[in-house]
């Protein structure tokens, strides 16, 4: 980190030395890829998952506020497909609102890992993309893209309902063509996002398969 | 086995899968009236069967251990249990399911045990919204459970018979001779009970949404949330056309159950859901065991006299 700090060194995960009973609540196995069924029961099912999006708001920064007119009358997100859902295990859509502190990168890793493949992610404003006004700040991640991986930026600060709803749009048409294929993007890539994880979350004491 | 058992199976896998479109298509039509009780355009009517294709085409799936896995399992058996054992149109064999002279009592057996396998399921998914949710739901499927007996007794002592194809040829003829008119006692009982076990507001207490998540099925993902969902679909119209058949009349044809069924669940549940905010637990048991409980006493009581 900037101030070069001796940061603690975490050899024993949550997994280590545990029954062999206990053992089973965690998961051993790093995540694979999983291929699609074929090309037109894919390009149904692409459908399916466009319009039927589950969106697991993790309200970090501002965007938390922009994501509340999206459930009521005026805007009616529903009309779209898309619902609130209370669960990772159940949502689809991960939607970043905003900065993501150094605390709040370890949550966003285990929500994004507890929810089922496939998943797409959204980030809201350009705290996600660049940092924003937080670009210089000690203690705040700066590209979200480096840690779980983005299908649709949103930009803005923050950016309106209207906008939210087109980026929805713009995913849609991303599934649709078979391109949101983040949850795979993931696992290829799992080594080198796990590195990224490890080298800015201070205090790592969970396990590295979270699922 | 003998063609007549062939054609009582594929009979039963026809009206099944005819009610569950129905079903969910009445799912969709409820949540697109609600969303214009708000002010909002609301999903599309057919977003129901998009949810279930989505959640059983997710690609990964954790298990929780064995009793998780069979969670769902019970549930739809419930479900499909439920209807299987409802004559669901009057006099045709093709939904006639499998329907014998005691079947009310084992239908009231069936609304029990999907949520008993579910309370057993959800409790070994270990998350602590789980058993809150499983711990009120039996708690309000106690209570409602017994203006709803108390009200099929009722009926029983009524018409002589436990058999529903008995109390729906009693009730043919003529719309007075519906039971809501015969035994509007009864009919009220059991309609409160109806509130209680398709848990809008004010009795949506189980899955309570923005104040326990969603209740039992908090871990319940990709195919077991699809499996889930069906049940939803099957034992909603279930419940339903067993109303309909023990209190009006029960249907000649499958046009009749479409609108009866759809007239009674907005008239009794979403209308009455749309317009009250949720009760509390204890206040939601405290009130099936009052007055609609000793409605059902009542009921019972003038019909013996008769």
């Amino acid at each position: 980190m900037i101030f070069g700090k001796k940061r603690k060194v975490v050899t024993k995960l949550e997994n280590d030395g545990l029954k062999a009973e206990e053992k089973e609540l965690f998961c051993d196995l790093p995540p694979r890829t999983y291929k699609g069924l074929g090309k037109y029961v894919e390009k149904f099912l692409n459908w399916a998952r466009a319009n039927s999006l589950w969106i697991l708001g993790f309200g970090t920064g501002c965007g938390a506020i922009e994501l509340r007119p999206l459930m009521t009358a005026r805007y009616d997100m529903f009309r779209y497909g898309i619902a609130p859902r209370p669960t990772p295990r159940q949502s689809s859509v991960f939607i970043i609102g905003g900065y993501a502190s150094i605390k709040t990168i370890k949550r966003i890793v285990r929500s994004y890992e507890q929810m089922q493949s496939p998943k797409f992610v959204i980030a809201l404003g350009s705290c996600t993309i660049n940092g924003g006004m937080y670009w210089d700040s000690y203690n705040t991640v700066n590209r979200i893209d480096y840690y779980i991986p983005v299908d649709i930026y949103i930009a803005g600060c923050m950016p309106r309902p209207e906008a939210i709803i087109a980026g929805f749009e713009a995913l849609k048409k991303r599934i649709i063509a078979g391109k949101a294929e983040g949850a795979n993007k993931y696992a290829e890539n799992f080594s080198w996002y796990k590195a990224n994880q490890k080298k800015i979350i201070k205090d790592w004491n969970m396990p590295d398969y979270n699922w | 086995m003998n063609s007549v058992t062939l054609i009582l199976i594929g009979n039963a896998i026809l009206s099944l899968f005819l009610i569950t479109i129905w079903g969910l298509t009445l799912n969709g039509m409820v949540m697109k009236i609600v969303a214009r009780v708000h002010g909002r355009f609301g999903p599309p009517v057919w977003q129901p069967f998009l949810d279930i294709i989505k959640n059983n085409a997710k690609r990964t799936m954790i298990a929780h251990g064995t009793m998780f896995f069979l969670g769902p399992v019970f549930r739809i058996a419930s479900g499909i249990g439920t209807y299987l054992f409802i004559p669901a149109i009057f006099g045709s064999t093709v939904f006639s399911n499998f329907s014998f002279s005691g079947d009310v009592f084992l239908v009231m057996y069936f609304i029990f045990f999907g949520q008993l396998g579910m309370a057993l399921g959800a409790g070994e998914s270990g998350h602590p919204y789980s058993p809150i949710g499983v711990s009120r739901g039996l708690a309000q499927m106690t209570a409602f459970e017994v203006p709803f007996s108390l009200a099929v007794i009722s009926l029983a002592v009524q018409y002589n018979t436990l058999s529903i194809t008995e109390i729906v040829a009693a009730q043919q003829g003529s719309i007075l001779n519906w039971t809501i008119f015969t035994n509007p006692l009864a009919a009220i009982a059991a309609l409160i009970a109806l509130l209680g076990m398709n848990m809008h507001n004010p009795f949506s207490i189980v899955i309570a949404p923005q104040e326990i998540p969603i209740g039992p099925p908090t871990e319940y993902h990709s195919a077991y949330l699809g499996m889930l969902q069906t049940n939803r679909a099957i034992f909603n119209i279930a419940k339903l056309v067993l109303y309909m058949n023990l209190f009006f009349g029960g249907a000649t044809n499958f046009i009749t159950l479409i609108l009866k069924t759809f007239l009674i669940y907005i008239f009794t549940s979403v209308a009455v859901g749309v317009a009250f905010p949720r009760f509390r637990t204890e206040q939601s048991i405290r009130f099936f065991l009052k007055y609609p409980a000793l409605i059902g006493l009542l009921a019972i009581i003038i019909v013996s006299i008769k």
